[in-house]
């Protein structure tokens, strides 16, 4: 039952700044139609993109089209689709049939699949309307969305600073209410981070639980898609739309999905969580800090019980990450080679077309780590580098295990500073990879993570608190996180454009 | 000194699956380029493999059959080079943990039967194919261009790797592992093991070592060798080449050769085609092969008797030299027509006989395969009882058999029609050679004063004058008799 209040408060927003769950009240009640939420987005987008910059390519066009049809089935069919009239944005390195996939990279810059990856098939079987390609680091690799072939990022909330990466895009996309919701792709941080340094919501799921078909491969054994939005609940809805087993991805668990939705609202009293000392490290910036404690306390009050875990290899897993993402990302790589599609440089003979090719189509970081993934794949070099990385990888993974004997979900800071200025650390590759160091063990385990706003700097920078659940159980940190949301207006905030 | 050859082969064998071995494109040879691609098979951004289970199975039959053990836990990896026909820019394979491990095969080498080891089977996918020159495209352009293209088809249809321990001694003993190789596979119907097509492909590691040394020489890996007779003799030139070379007391290169048929030679591959670092990782892409022993006795219920156990079963049971019983389950529809044959009575070694002499000679003058044979077994046997009874003579039973294969028409109307029947009255017979003998008065003394072997020129007179159809036996009887009298 819906409350009166509320739906006149909904009455008085700009549609483009609702959230999935408050669009879907208003649409299925003939409150506004879904051109108008349609045309109120590209409104937005108009007023805002020029200084945000969170999109590679915006399909209006498609859209306005798409709206007329959504339109008419509202109300015609007996229960309306979650997603019917809604208009989510796609990171770019989900191929969208029809539409140019590009990664943010020279390589693949008129690449046009002539497939659908599995994620956007379900989001258009709930009647979803694609707002646009969001921008992110070129091949989902970097921190800072600054490494897109195109342009950077800007971040909402400072247009001086960066976005978070590598779905900076899709981050800050939300975040200006650019769109009501929006996919990332997470190898290393790539959703969470940026949801932080947005003040948005961002989850990873379990390694498994959603399909990676049609997800432009970075590092097969790490990437996971998953929902950057406005709240919770909206996490929970797209979570619900996306998971589950995909034929074409052997990787994909065979396990039934709940309804996520089911455990908004729950107690989380006595629910353990771990609070593992290594995340709380110098060098972290002091307010990120204290906001996490805070919140840490905050989650207490409501009737969660803290208790001090140890995740004893977490000092290797930048290490680990960038052994393991690499030599993967370095075969990955391989296919754009200028023979069958995208970019082609000409050359003498074929080698030549090749070097060509790859030199001008690729950027600096990727072929930082299509050589470095080389390299620890060489022979003479596999067992002392790969196979070496792997064991660490079991033994980060053991680490997770062992806390979760003892507690239902670990809290973390997500991020060790706030955003930074563009260009702070372009040139320095290590300082940028530090950025991942809360969210990369999270990868390597394979387990959940999930990201929500916990409060703002001095200087209105949003920092972002990080839940990590058992393998599959996202529900233990969605409902933690809910619970925390509920409790508190961080997420309400937005930012003055 | 004396010399010995080590060789070991990497056979390649084209599973005989519909679709291939990541998606579900076909698997069929000979259609347009590029018409039987998808996004898997050609590497688009963001597809991924899925794993066919048929080729699975396939691979796990082969092991069975092989005597591997079969691994209950397996995984493929990416084998990574860069190659237009290679769409993805690595192989997947297997590599640490293949399907198959540690079996063997028999071969009959020397007229013995001689274990031949295979250290692993392994799956993976087949490349494509690079067209090169202007003529590839077909005409149509106008203008003379200097393309190379890619045709796709090929790409992702399920091999099996079937590697060898180094047991085997001389270029005789390879070939009849390939063939019994071959043999396996045809058996399974995993593979149609047709060499001209590329369905079965052989790359060979051969050294030489002086005879009774322990220790194996520097080994020379052969490319290329896509025919029996290949393998044959790019192996004998390849012993003869090592040999020459450590007699001169120089040492040989650990290389890889390409065969030249042409040149009948073996040619050392250009070093920058060689110098491949795969840099082997487990593949991402799909888990890990879990393979239960449930699973494993499914797959071998229904599994045909193998070769060697028919050919075991054919010595003892029905008598046959060892060399007969390997000849005839050299090919399955083989062994099934010559099995049909002898449980509609006829006797195995006869049987056997007109197999491996008359029918095989006609069928080889038509360039024919057991399958097409036009003749039945029950027509066989019908003759070699028309034989046992003394109907026909052996001789007479040529015309009749070659008469059956063209007409297929029974052996009893043959003989009908043609007056086959064989003269065995004493009579008959004794008249013909009292004929004889009066008009050949000058053999006669010749025979008589010792040129014993002339025998011969009268028994031919007299099957002359019959059309053949005189019994020999009794013709030379009565000839002996009337001319030392």
């Amino acid at each position: 039952m819906i409350n009166l209040e509320y739906l006149e408060n909904l009455r008085n927003l700009e549609p483009y700044s609702l959230t999935i769950s408050e669009a879907r009240n208003l649409l299925d009640r003939k409150e506004i139609s879904v051109k108008d939420l349609i045309r109120s987005i590209y409104e937005r987008i108009e007023a805002v993109e020029d200084k945000v910059k969170a999109f590679v390519n915006i399909t209006e066009e498609k859209a306005m089209k798409m709206a007329d049809d959504a339109q008419r089935k509202i109300g015609e069919e007996g229960r309306t689709r979650f997603l019917l009239g809604i208009p989510l944005a796609i990171k770019d390195n989900m191929c969208t049939k029809g539409i140019p996939t590009t990664c943010s990279s020279k390589i693949l810059s008129h690449f046009v699949p002539p497939y659908e990856s599995t994620v956007t098939s379900r989001l258009i079987e709930q009647g979803y309307i694609l707002t646009g390609k969001t921008n992110m680091d070129e091949f989902a690799m970097g921190s800072s969305t600054e490494n897109s072939c195109l342009c950077p990022t800007r971040n909402p909330w400072n247009l001086e600073k960066i976005p978070g990466g590598s779905s900076g895009g899709s981050a800050a996309a939300v975040a200006s209410d650019e769109c009501i919701a929006a996919l990332g792709s997470d190898t290393g941080g790539s959703i969470r981070q940026p949801a932080a340094l947005c003040g948005v919501v961002g989850l990873k799921p379990t390694y498994g639980r959603v399909s990676r078909y049609g997800l432009v491969a970075f590092a097969s054994s790490l990437d996971q898609i998953g929902p950057l939005t406005k709240d919770v609940r909206d996490a929970t809805i797209l979570l619900n739309v996306i998971s589950g087993h995909d034929p074409l991805d052997s990787t994909s668990a065979p396990l039934p999905v709940p309804d996520f939705t089911a455990v908004l609202g729950q107690d989380i009293k006595g629910i353990k969580l771990g609070v593992p000392k290594e995340y709380f490290i110098e060098g972290m910036e002091k307010e990120v800090e204290v906001l996490v404690k805070e919140a840490i306390k905050k989650l207490e009050s409501l009737g969660a019980i803290p208790v001090e875990v140890t995740l004893p290899h977490t000092g290797y897993a930048i290490a680990t990450y960038y052994i393991l993402a690499t030599s993967e990302a370095s075969s990955n790589l391989a296919r754009y080679d200028g023979v069958k599609y995208g970019f082609r440089a000409e050359g003498k003979d074929l080698m030549d077309m090749y070097i060509n090719t790859r030199a001008q189509g690729f950027g600096a970081e990727v072929k930082r780590r299509i050589m470095l993934g080389t390299y620890a794949l060489s022979s003479g070099y596999y067992e002392a580098y790969y196979k070496k990385a792997q064991q660490v990888r079991t033994l980060i993974k053991q680490d997770f295990e062992n806390a979760f004997k003892v507690v239902d979900a670990v809290v973390t800071p997500t991020s060790p500073t706030t955003a930074f200025k563009l260009g702070e650390k372009i040139a320095d590759p290590l300082q940028m990879y530090l950025s991942d160091i809360f969210t990369i063990s999270v990868n390597l385990a394979g387990v959940p993570g999930i990201s929500i706003p916990c409060g703002f700097t001095s200087n209105n920078l949003p920092v972002g608190l990080q839940l990590i659940g058992r393998h599959f159980d996202e529900e233990s940190i969605l409902k933690l996180a809910y619970a925390y949301e509920q409790a508190t207006e961080w997420h309400k905030k937005r930012p003055n454009l | 000194m004396k010399y010995e050859a080590v060789i070991g082969l990497e056979v390649h064998a084209q599973m005989l699956t519909e679709t291939k071995i990541f998606c579900r494109c076909s698997t069929k040879f000979g259609s347009d380029p590029n018409t039987q691609t998808c996004p898997v098979c050609i590497g688009m951004p963001g597809v991924l493999p899925v794993l066919n289970k048929k080729a699975l199975e396939f691979a796990i039959k082969t092991g069975i059959a092989m005597n591997c053990k079969i691994s209950p836990y397996s995984r493929f990896a990416r084998k990574n080079y860069f190659y237009p026909d290679l769409p993805k820019g690595y192989q997947i394979s297997q590599y640490e943990l293949p399907i198959c491990e540690h079996g063997y095969i028999e071969i009959i080498a020397n007229g013995e039967i001689k274990k031949i080891g295979i250290t692993r089977i392994h799956m993976e996918e087949d490349a494509g194919k690079n067209i090169h020159g202007a003529s590839a495209w077909g005409g149509g352009l106008g203008r003379e261009v200097n393309y190379s293209f890619v045709d796709l088809n090929r790409a992702g249809v399920p091999l099996m790797e079937i590697v060898s321990e180094p047991d085997i001694r001389s270029p005789g003993e390879a070939v009849e592992y390939m063939k019994k190789l071959r043999t396996v596979l045809r058996y399974l119907g995993v593979c149609d093991g047709n060499m001209e097509q590329g369905s079965l492909r052989c790359d060979a590691n051969i050294s030489v070592r002086s005879l009774g040394q322990k220790d194996f020489g520097v080994k020379v890996e052969i490319k290329n060798l896509n025919s029996f007779k290949f393998v044959e003799k790019a192996l004998e030139y390849e012993i003869e080449r090592q040999i020459k070379i450590q007699e001169e007391g120089k040492k040989i290169m650990q290389e890889t050769r390409l065969w030249n048929s042409e040149r009948g030679i073996t040619e050392p591959m250009r070093t920058k085609e060689e110098a491949h670092d795969y840099r082997y990782f487990p593949e991402p892409d799909l888990v890990p092969i879990i393979v239960d022993q449930k699973w494993i006795d499914e797959i071998k219920k229904p599994l045909p008797e193998l070769p060697d156990t028919k050919r075991e079963r054919f010595v003892s049971e029905h008598g046959l030299p060892e060399y007969d019983a390997e000849l005839l389950t050299a090919e399955r529809p083989l062994a099934d027509w010559y099995e049909e044959a002898v449980r509609l009575g006829g006797q195995p070694k006869a049987v056997s006989n007109w197999i491996m002499g008359e029918l095989m000679k006609l069928l080889n003058e038509e360039n024919k395969s057991i399958e097409e044979c036009p003749l039945k077994p029950k027509q066989l046997v019908d003759m070699l009882s028309l034989i046992d009874s003394g109907t026909i003579s052996g001789k007479i039973a040529k015309t009749v058999f070659e008469e059956m294969y063209k007409t297929s028409k029974d052996a009893e109307s043959i003989v009908k029609e043609k007056g086959l029947v064989q003269i065995s009255d004493a009579g008959e017979i004794g008249k013909i050679v009292d004929d004889v003998i009066a008009k050949h008065p000058k053999e006669v003394e010749r025979f008589k004063s010792g040129e014993e072997k002339l025998i011969g020129f009268f028994v031919g007179q007299v099957m002359k004058l019959t059309k053949g159809k005189a019994n020999p036996q009794m013709v030379n009887e009565l000839l002996k008799k009337k001319l030392s009298s």
